[in-house]
């Protein structure tokens, strides 16, 4: 069921004129006649339209930094930034020594009225002392929170005090919430000081082993990355450091040393890739690992670049065991999800990464989304050029990366590299849109308002989502999937992962709770009677 | 599980948190104001307070909490939030046209001092329409700060006194609890024939029925014609003095309603407590119904003494919970000896004496040694238990690293409660509550006791 454009101005006539001509810019039905169709993305959210969008901080913090398990993560603020950030996103990890694991741990300065009125500097200060007295971590970061940066306490100037005085890195990120317009400033702001002052930071030169790759873009939700892993290091790849799922700080300044980058979610960390390239010309390669052809896909990619022999064979011979592993279950439960409509309106990637599985199921999506993305996430990496800066991404600071001169290495000559771009997305993404069938929505920052509204009109069979909207869908008695947090089930990435996800997508059309929504007393009248040759009895 | 914690008591001066026992103003505030009908909570800040917020309290309640934010870019930063603000009050009354707008600050708008009484009324509010405010600085106190600040605005906008003599109703402040727990309050009160006026109150906004269709404006809540009466009262009940007393004594200021503070009705004593203050109140008998219920809990208190007599207890949690749950395991025989909160202090404004005081006082008297500590964290709390371990831990969801680390029965109470689902239906105040109380603190003892034991000490009756 396709929508028409006049559907979609009913839905936004009802709006008021300013916020109509803004979110007409955010919506396109998808028209496969028309190659180029542009989409706003990236710009303020309108005050009350009700976003799903969070903070710089949350990008920063708690996409990205908050994953790195063996560094103490400090936030410099009033509590609730910090406790919010704690051990909400599900990002796992394990160490091999359990006391150099933080992440079930939450620290912050609980900043006070008399920090705010006279400088929080010496409270961070002596919090990082503090910290090491007591932990003595291989490295801290400090993340700003908004009042910081508004009463003008110099947390580089802390951090950097504060690694002359232990010997240790202690990274600043001023990520206060209101920079830029949602949490993707945070992941800029977090990445690029990773690349500025972790990753390199080490003397090695050269991976310990071959088909050495870094996986960049996966967050180890739900234990995804370890799915991922599991079977590229049976192909024989060497897994030099992921960013950030399960991540490392020994691990993450190792990281010139791959051979490859693999990019899973091309929003929060593609300029970190084109920054690897340029500094140390490793190429990199957007991969998929959600559903199974996009993983099997992104496996013979990856032997493709190598082109190694003994490679290629592996990978096919792994996709193929694992394929007669799971297609049997998989084809069990794609009985209860075919022929089913979905949303999926997630995050900066996986919004369009989860429809190649939902396809595999039976399901198609009508209507898909980014909270967070730009422009190149929907419309492929050839707009970047034409993408302005406005001055809310003006106070991101860039980060100018240049040729190592000792590191840098041709991994590709130019012509395998031109050959390998043709059939590979070898430093390359093509976006959303492009996949999107003829008739279906997307929706840039959707609101509350149009999920109702989309909803009425379309009429889903499930609503992939996140937490803050999955009530208000599953009130309505359509099933909401949270693919942020994935019900706190997973992994549901790699082939196994797929099974996961089949499984609870199922369980969410099979269960029989939604059967008991209307009570009996309003199915049959309250008096029933029956007609006879004497009147009504 | 936590394993880079030392046992060695830690020297702590900084004043930064190490897995902090409270959160920010501003959740609290949204809380509070989700209690009154049809109202949409507005964050005045960075888009990821409110986005945090919501995350936070759907989790608890799984159901949809609602709200909206000014989305702040650094230019409102610099410049000031109002603009902001009366673009999402233009936006909210034309999108989703609630009847009350509710308005809380964050520690952003605080910092930079944006007057909201100001920016509202040059705002374009529709006809019949209300925007109130609370001013919720993160930076001050806790979300129980936070809850209690916007229960007071409720009071300074909405209270009025329209009669000259008081009607014989009682205005109910029940405080940060669940939606179950105030409805068990308003039932003992209707028990007892007394009319009453609930404020906030969220029963029927954040357990809302499952319909097939959704409600953005369900049909519980405080009405505002309900808020203006509560100046008519006979009586106001401030259940526990640090969510509650300053907006019952602000109204006793307002409108000369005699104010009383009580514990949150946890346990037989403060729930004795609670129904002998309406009974002296209102001169009503207690009904046979409630007479009954308390039998019945004394009877199980007897019944399972020998369950829980004795053990050692942890307890954290927000300040108001914490004391009557002292006081009831107290009343079962029990030894709390660590007991803390993260909510700073005495309550904001009240005089009052601070939560440390109050505890020592009870376990003096009590004959218990205890660790007590207010502002403190969970990081301080673990390393009590390392010095001295203890049989149970009770508190929020964020105990159960503690209780893993440490491999202690754990009992969930209070907020927020992640990891399980229909506490916030069930309520643990009241003669009822006690009972439930009793069964999850029992179960957990038992559960464990039926886990450790060999073959030939496992029991069939226990």
């Amino acid at each position: 069921m396709a929508m028409t454009e006049s559907e979609l101005n009913e839905i936004l006539g009802k709006l008021p004129s300013k916020v109509q001509k803004n979110r007409s810019k955010h919506i396109l039905v998808k028209d496969c006649s028309q190659p180029d169709q542009e989409i706003e993305a990236n710009t303020r959210t309108i005050p009350g339209i009700i976003t799903n969008r969070g903070c710089a901080y949350a990008g920063c913090k708690g996409v990205v930094l908050g994953p790195l398990k063996d560094m103490i993560h400090i936030v410099h603020g009033p509590i609730g930034c910090s406790y919010y950030a704690w051990g909400t996103r599900r990002n796992k990890g394990k160490t091999e020594d359990p006391s150099d694991n933080y992440l079930n741990y939450c620290f912050s300065t609980d900043m006070q009225e008399k920090d705010i009125v006279f400088g929080g500097e010496k409270k961070l200060a002596a919090t990082i002392d503090e910290v090491v007295k007591i932990f003595n971590p291989k490295a801290i970061t400090v993340s700003a929170t908004c009042p910081v940066g508004l009463i003008g306490d110099d947390i580089q100037q802390v951090a950097k005090a504060a690694e002359a005085r232990h010997g240790i890195q202690v990274l600043a990120f001023n990520c206060e919430g209101y920079k830029g317009v949602s949490q993707s400033a945070g992941h800029h702001i977090a990445n690029n000081i990773l690349m500025d002052k972790v990753i390199g930071n080490s003397t090695e030169e050269k991976a310990p082993k071959p088909f050495a790759i870094n996986i960049l873009g996966e967050y180890n939700i739900g234990g995804d990355s370890w799915e991922i892993e599991r079977v590229l290091k049976e192909i024989g790849y060497h897994i030099v450091s992921v960013m950030t799922g399960d991540g490392s700080y020994e691990e993450l300044r190792l990281a010139h040393t791959s051979e490859l980058n693999l990019v899973q979610c091309h929003r929060s960390i593609n300029y970190i890739a084109e920054m690897l390239e340029t500094k140390y010309g490793t190429p990199w390669l957007k991969v998929n690992f959600i559903g199974i052809n996009s993983t099997a896909e992104s496996l013979r990619n990856m032997a493709q670049y190598f082109g190694d022999e003994t490679l290629i064979r592996k990978t096919e011979e792994v996709i193929l065991r694992e394929l007669a592993n799971i297609q049997p279950r998989i084809d069990q439960y794609r009985k209860i999800c075919d022929g089913k409509r979905a949303f999926c309106f997630v995050g900066g990637s996986r919004g369009h990464h989860y429809q190649g599985l939902f396809a595999e199921l039976g399901i198609e999506t009508v209507l898909a989304g980014y909270e967070f993305a730009h422009r190149d996430d929907y419309e492929g990496r050839k707009v970047l050029p034409m993408i302005k800066t406005d001055s809310d991404s003006k106070n991101i600071p860039e980060l100018h990366v240049e040729r190592d001169t000792e590191r840098y290495c041709v991994k590709l000559s130019p012509e395998i590299a031109e050959e390998l771009r043709a059939r590979i997305p070898l430093s390359n993404y093509t976006g959303l849109n492009i996949d999107m069938k003829d008739g279906s929505i997307v929706v840039d920052d959707l609101n509350h308002y149009e999920t109702e509204e989309f909803i009425r009109l379309l009429k889903p069979d499930i609503f992939a989502s996140g937490i803050k909207d999955k009530y208000v869908v599953q009130k309505m008695g359509i099933p909401a999937k949270q693919i942020h947090s994935y019900d706190y089930s997973g992994p549901y990435a790699g082939f196994n992962g797929a099974v996961n996800f089949a499984r609870d997508v199922s369980m969410a059309f099979a269960s029989p709770t939604w059967n008991y929504i209307t009570p009996p007393w309003h199915k049959l009248p309250l008096l029933e009677g029956k007609i006879n040759e004497g009147g009504a009895a | 599980m936590l394993d880079a914690t030392p046992k060695k008591m830690a020297e702590r001066t900084s004043g930064g948190m190490i897995n902090p026992a409270k959160t920010c103003q501003p959740i609290g505030a949204m809380y509070a104001a989700l209690g009154i009908h049809a109202c949409l909570p507005h964050s005045h800040g960075s888009q990821g307070c409110c986005s945090y917020h919501r995350m936070h309290l759907t989790r608890h309640f799984r159901d949809p909490v609602m709200a909206s934010t000014s989305s702040f870019t650094e230019g409102a930063s610099v410049f000031g939030g109002g603009a902001n603000l009366k673009t999402a009050i233009k936006n909210v009354f034309e999108i989703y046209n609630p009847d009350v707008m509710a308005v809380h600050t964050t520690c952003l708008s605080e910092t930079i001092g944006d007057d909201i009484p100001t920016i509202i009324k040059q705002s374009e509010v529709p006809e019949g329409k209300v925007v109130f405010h609370a001013n919720t600085p993160s930076y001050q106190g806790s979300h129980i700060t936070g809850f209690s600040n916007m229960t007071k605005a409720m009071v300074t906008y909405f209270a009025e006194t329209t009669v000259a003599e008081k009607d014989d109703t009682v205005n109910l402040i029940p405080g940060f609890v669940n939606p179950g727990d105030m409805r068990e309050i308003k039932r003992i009160t209707n028990t007892m024939g007394i009319p009453f006026i609930m404020f906030p109150d969220t029963s029927g906004v954040l357990d809302s029925p499952m319909t097939g269709s959704f409600e953005m404006y369900p049909r519980g809540g405080v009405t505002l014609a309900e808020l203006k009466k509560a100046g008519d009262s006979k009586l106001s009940v401030a259940l526990g003095r640090f969510a509650s007393s300053d907006a019952a004594e602000t109204l006793e200021k307002k409108c000369k309603v005699p104010a009383i503070t009580l514990k949150t009705p946890i346990g037989i004593k403060a729930t004795d407590a609670f129904v002998m203050a309406l009974r002296g109140a209102f001169a009503v008998e207690v009904p046979q119904e409630l007479e009954d219920e308390r039998g019945q809990l004394v009877d199980i208190m007897t019944d399972t003494h020998f369950h829980i007599h004795g053990k050692t207890v942890a307890v954290f949690g927000d300040p108001d919970i914490v004391s009557p749950v002292v006081e009831f395991l107290l009343s079962l025989g029990m030894k709390p000896i660590h007991v803390l909160t993260g909510t700073p202090g005495g309550a904001l404004g009240s005089g009052m004496a601070g939560f440390e005081g109050e505890m020592k006082e009870m376990l003096e008297a009590a004959g218990v040694n205890a660790n007590v500590r207010s502002a403190s964290d969970l990081f301080t709390l673990h390393q009590w238990i390392k010095n001295e371990p203890v049989d149970l831990l009770i508190g929020n969801t964020y105990g159960k690293f503690i209780a893993k680390a440490e491999d202690i029965p754990f009992v969930r109470l209070g907020f927020p409660i992640l990891d399980r689902s229909v506490h916030s239906y069930l309520p643990v105040v009241g003669y009822h509550g006690a009972m439930r109380l009793i069964e999850m603190i029992s179960g957990a003892l038992l559960d464990r006791q039926d886990r450790d034991a060999a073959d030939e000490d496992f029991e069939l009756v226990m």
